[in-house]
């Protein structure tokens, strides 16, 4: 399927979807959370889609906002594309959890609430997985300090 | 976290009232425990000898590789991916030069091309030698850890003469080779391609006809092809389930386009089947490497790179095809010096929690071969 077929398929589930090309190699499609879960679902399960291999999933944080980033697939097609989740709000961050439709998704967002506090609802198990339980703070957000471990040039 | 200097502790049980009552109970396999391979703790809940869950506690190497890239320079954070996977050291930094190269748009000379496939490549057979060697020692081989390293040393002897170094070896950098081959390298590689192809054939003769090692392997840790493509299993665990998920095939880089190999796919989804795929690929990978060597062009060993190496805002994602499976570099610029964002997506992290799923009700000395066979390189998980 191409980019354009896929677009036209997206915006048929959500059509506030935001798509972009530029600056990336895949096709990428950023999305509010209260959509992920359906258009994860359409994604997963429908068969001119079928993207069923999640190879990456992670976050990033942008200051203004969080986000959580979804490589996705084909193993069927081959097509690929690029899920995105903006966030607004920092203090209480939440998505929706897929892992119950990519099962590879529950450990992948256990580290990304272990390194960006992003919590994700509905997770069978939501723990810290790298760092300790009571770590405190988010490693891998920006405004994150750290006198003792790191230090700063 | 719970106490993992006690060993086993009770649980309550599920209150049946039969004649023979039994207790569920938790273990803890490591974090220091021989065949996890380095720290790795297990807590795994077992009815007598059954698994009836596995559950990995990871994280007690972590070094936040990830944090520490964003304050290093495109050229430093090569250098920090040989710790990942030590064992594939060679693919982890081309992952990063590769990605780096596509940001900037750069096209390496043939001859990098070239010698980086090679490297790769026999990089790949010493990582499977180990694994084979270790894997027999798991299920009670000793002689097979000497013939893998034996073995494994005549490729760490080439490496030591090309760059210095025997196991993190740093050849990569962006733009192509830190240094040209050495002059030794072609007839010393080719060398050991006739020693190797006459020495592959007794690992066969070792352990693949071996009875006690079938019946310790075969129908042993099934995971079906839809559970793996959900747990994202790559590499040769991938594909000993049906996942054709090999990189240099989907996505090919470097020199795996001008080269004749085969994707080694198996169906039998069980920890024979893994064993299978790897001893498979030491065959493919002395084939690749026959292709190539004779072959590699003259030219220079390194494109022309600024010192300082910005790449342009954007988003840069590299998959190579590692030992393991697939390692991904997730590269964001926002035209610094050093990235704004880097992720590791290494295979290790995903194929380690599919061994719930694939070790639920057998027994727990099978666990010590299902793991051997996903070949599980800690730090790879930690990073």
């Amino acid at each position: 399927m191409s980019n354009d077929e896929l677009k036209n398929r997206i915006l048929k589930v959500v059509p506030e979807a935001e798509f972009s090309e530029e600056g990336s190699e895949f096709l990428n499609v950023t999305v509010t959370p209260e959509h992920l879960h359906k258009l994860a679902e359409d994604l997963k399960n429908n068969a001119e889609i079928l993207l069923d291999y999640m190879f990456c999933l992670t976050g990033v944080d942008w200051v203004s906002h969080l986000m959580v980033v979804y490589h996705l697939e084909s193993t069927v097609h081959g097509h690929k594309m690029v899920l995105k989740v903006k966030i607004s709000d920092r203090e209480n961050p939440a998505v929706d959890t897929v892992s119950d439709i990519w099962k590879t998704a529950e450990f992948h967002e256990r580290e990304v609430y272990d390194l960006f506090g992003i919590k994700f609802n509905n997770h069978p198990d939501l723990r810290r997985i790298l760092l300790e339980e009571d770590w405190e703070g988010y490693p891998l957000r920006k405004d994150y300090k750290d006198e003792v471990n790191i230090v700063e040039l | 976290m719970s106490n993992i200097f006690s060993l086993i502790s009770d649980k309550d049980s599920k209150g049946t009232s039969s004649a023979t009552e039994t207790q569920e109970y938790f273990v803890n396999m490591g974090p220091q425990h021989p065949s996890t391979h380095g720290v790795l703790r297990l807590l795994l809940t077992l009815d007598g000898e059954i698994i009836r869950k596995v559950e990995p506690h990871i994280g007690y190497i972590h070094r936040s590789i990830e944090k520490m890239c964003e304050k290093d320079s495109y050229q430093q954070i090569v250098h920090l991916t040989d710790r990942m996977d030590y064992l594939s050291c060679h693919m982890n930094n081309e992952a990063v030069c590769l990605a780096v190269e596509k940001g900037l748009q750069l096209e390496v000379p043939d001859r990098v091309k070239f010698i980086r496939t090679i490297i790769s490549e026999l990089t790949r057979l010493s990582s499977h030698q180990l694994w084979w060697g270790v894997m027999g020692m798991d299920l009670g081989a000793i002689t097979t850890f000497l013939y893998g390293f034996r073995d494994r040393e005549q490729i760490t002897d080439i490496f030591e003469e090309t760059c210095g170094a025997r196991l993190t070896m740093n050849y990569n950098v962006p733009g192509g080779v830190m240094f040209d081959i050495h002059p030794n390298f072609q007839k010393r590689t080719k060398d050991f391609l006739k020693y190797f192809k006459e020495k592959l054939p007794e690992y066969d003769e070792l352990l693949t006809g071996n009875v006690i090692f079938v019946e310790r392997t075969k129908d042993i840790g099934y995971l079906s092809k839809e559970d793996a493509i959900s747990f994202g299993v790559t590499g040769p665990s991938g594909r000993a389930s049906g996942f054709a998920c090999d990189v240099r095939k989907k996505d090919p880089y470097s020199a795996y386009d001008r080269v004749d190999f085969k994707e080694i796919i198996r169906t039998d989804c069980d920890s024979f089947g893994r064993y299978k795929v790897r001893i498979a690929e030491m065959y493919e990978s002395l084939h690749i490497i026959e292709q190539l060597i004779d072959n590699i062009p003259e030219g220079d060993f390194k494109a022309k790179t600024k010192a300082v190496i910005k790449l342009p805002p954007g988003e840069y994602y590299q998959r190579v095809e590692t030992a393991r499976g697939e390692l991904g570099v997730y590269v964001i610029s926002d035209n610094k010096k050093s990235p704004y964002r880097v992720k590791f997506r290494s295979p290790g992290f995903s194929n380690l929690f599919a061994l719930d799923t694939m070790a639920k009700g057998y027994k727990i000395a099978d666990l010590v071969a299902m793991m051997s066979t996903l070949d599980l390189v800690i730090p790879d998980i930690d990073r």
